[in-house]
């Protein structure tokens, strides 16, 4: 049908669709497309004054320095531990509680958790890191608790050591209670005649979670944890410039932080160039490797 | 490549039988200790920060920092600073960019996802661009340069502009847009409506809920964002609110606290000065809470994404 019709006649039939769309389309070239087209400083010696196009061409120097920059290697190295830190620790969290909440049998209790949990998804990074050197810096109600039954903390906020655990914990805070949104939902949908029958047979409470629940959420998890893998080099800039001069960029860089002190900061608008590339590329093939990668476990991907 | 968003309202809580809490007495205990703590965690942070904003010079003496419970509670803080002008004068640029800010983005989006819900030749590429944003994000240095380029910097339109419309809120609303009954559209259709005038009198009508939902996300990005203003907006009178919670709180803590912002000084920061700034700061996230929080059991975030 539509082949018989030309496309100029359809696009003039439906102008004012087409005019809703463009503002929007306007925008995601501008802004997202556009900056790709950026990247060509990344091939460059890019110099401010000089702009894109006299800016002298360097080939592959900027990625050649880049690998042999220390400071690229540690904010990758710190970058990964902490990815690593996030899937052990806050990963599971969201799906422990949702387990917890969904079991409850009170709706108003329900609705309070929920309500309480969710909260903290909405308050800034600002206001969090804020909260957490209100509760675990050097004259914070923690340390003042352990100092009265005669124990010193180390200021948390400030320990090298502790950092990567430190900003692992601010995420389970904020993001834990929201997170049980996506598997309550999913445990909504497991069949409860499923229970009903289990029951019947005989299966303890134990065995219906091992074999009914756990099993319904597999999908979700998955899909999660590809999303998730996609994120793997991205972890909380906003959260993470917020402290990293609390501990020092030895401990405290992440590649994004890493791209803004050494790019915009302190100049080397090529090799953070270079570094950010790199950076979106591997994501972009994280994910679509690990979509695949689920697809012949035999689990629906992302991509359809 | 789809992204199906499940926006069906879902029930709170599915109807519980007898045999489904034969859970063993352990479980339960633990289910109760566990949960008791997870409220806590939560709930004790802010109640600290609220109780030492009010605290007098005295209580903070005797605790010798935080403060739990204030004694002789005071409003000496907020008077403070509110008379200052920094924190007001932030407090008012964040309110203004989070208005201006939401209505561009609803805008925008409502007419990007209502426009990408028809079925017309060209756009599904279209709709292909949008979802490749999400997979390949670009950095921060060509985003910068590009904001550069377009002479934005030093301005409130760069806090706007560059994330006008947010790509996962386009593809809610649009799912959302595409299920409703298509009988009800084209009865309008043969009334002689136009898209618009089916946009006005029956598509937001029909999507207020999800609607709010993604006002809401809109208005807390606005509100919470600080790092585009850190790279956007050099004179430092003209930041907003998460900017000067940051200088006073996070730098002020570490570096002794005093400096200044557009020619007026910072009051020696204390304890609970800086609680004040970072109750400001929360206060009216934490009033929309209630209103919107409703929505967001009734299923419409459920928006699983999957294929």
């Amino acid at each position: 049908m539509a082949s018989e019709q030309s496309l100029h006649a359809e696009w003039r039939r439906n102008w004012v669709v087409l005019a809703l769309v463009l503002p929007g389309l306007l925008y995601f070239l501008i802004f997202y497309y556009l900056p790709l087209l950026g990247y060509v400083i990344a091939f460059e010696n890019y110099l401010p004054f000089l702009g894109f196009i006299d800016s002298p061409w360097v080939g592959l120097d900027n990625f050649r320095d880049m690998l042999s920059d220390s400071s690229f290697w540690a904010a990758v190295n710190n970058t990964l531990t902490i990815a690593l830190l996030q899937l052990i620790l806050y990963f599971p969290a969201p799906i422990a509680i949702a387990l917890v909440v969904d079991s409850l049998t009170s709706t108003g209790i329900r609705r309070l958790v929920q309500s309480v949990i969710y909260l903290p998804h909405f308050i800034s990074w600002v206001i969090i890191v804020s909260l957490f050197q209100q509760f675990l810096g050097g004259t914070g109600v923690m340390a003042l608790a352990l100092r009265g039954v005669g124990w010193a903390l180390p200021n948390v906020m400030a320990d090298p050591g502790l950092f990567k655990w430190l900003v692992v914990a601010e995420l389970v805070w904020k993001e834990t209670g929201w997170g049980t949104i996506i598997y309550l939902a999913a445990l909504l949908g497991i069949d409860a005649t499923l229970y009903e029958a289990a029951a019947v047979d005989g299966a303890s409470w134990w065995r219906r979670l091992w074999h009914i629940t756990l099993p319904g959420l597999v999908g979700i998890t998955v899909l999660l944890l590809i999303l998730r893998l996609g994120q793997i080099l991205s972890v909380g800039f906003e959260q993470i410039l917020l402290q990293r001069d609390f501990v020092g960029p030895e401990a405290g860089e992440v590649l994004d932080t890493y791209v803004y002190y050494h790019g915009v900061v302190g100049g080397q608008w090529s090799v953070t160039a270079a570094a950010g590339l790199i950076k979106g590329i591997v994501g972009a093939v994280l994910v679509l490797g690990a979509d695949r990668l689920a697809r012949r476990l035999g689990q629906p991907g992302i991509l359809a | 490549m789809t992204i199906v968003t499940d926006v069906a309202a879902a029930p709170v809580g599915r109807v519980r039988l007898p045999w489904m809490e034969q859970s063993p007495l352990m479980v339960r205990i633990a289910k109760v200790i566990l949960l008791t703590a997870v409220v806590a965690a939560v709930v004790l942070p802010f109640i600290s920060v609220v109780a030492t904003s009010f605290a007098s010079d005295q209580d903070i003496q005797q605790a010798g920092g935080y403060v739990l419970i204030p004694h002789q509670p005071t409003l000496n803080a907020y008077r403070v600073i509110l008379q200052n002008g920094i924190v007001g004068h932030a407090l008012l640029v964040s309110i203004g960019l989070t208005t201006v800010g939401t209505l561009v983005s609803m805008v925008m989006t409502t007419s990007m996802a209502y426009g990408l819900s028809f079925q017309v030749r060209g756009l599904r590429p279209v709709l292909f661009i949008v979802l490749f944003t999400m997979l390949f994000v670009p950095g921060i240095i060509p985003s910068y340069l590009v904001v550069k380029q377009l002479n934005l910097l030093n301005s409130y339109a760069a806090l706007i502009l560059p994330v006008m419309i947010n790509a996962f809120n386009l593809i809610v609303l649009r799912q959302f847009f595409m299920e409703i009954p298509q009988e009800i559209l084209d009865s309008a259709r043969i009334d002689g409506a136009g898209p618009l005038r089916i946009l006005r009198h029956i598509v937001l009508p029909l999507s207020a809920p999800v609607m709010a939902v993604v006002a809401l996300f809109y208005a807390v990005s606005y509100w919470n964002a600080f790092f585009n203003a850190l790279l956007y907006l050099n004179n430092n009178a003209s930041w907003p609110l998460q900017m000067i919670v940051r200088l006073y709180v996070l730098q002020g803590a570490f570096s002794g606290g005093a400096g200044s912002v557009g020619g007026e000084s910072i009051p020696a920061v204390t304890q609970p000065y800086q609680m004040a700034v970072v109750v400001i700061a929360t206060v009216p996230i934490v009033l929309l809470y209630p209103f919107l929080q409703r929505y967001f059991t009734s299923g419409v975030l459920s928006g699983a994404i999957k294929g």
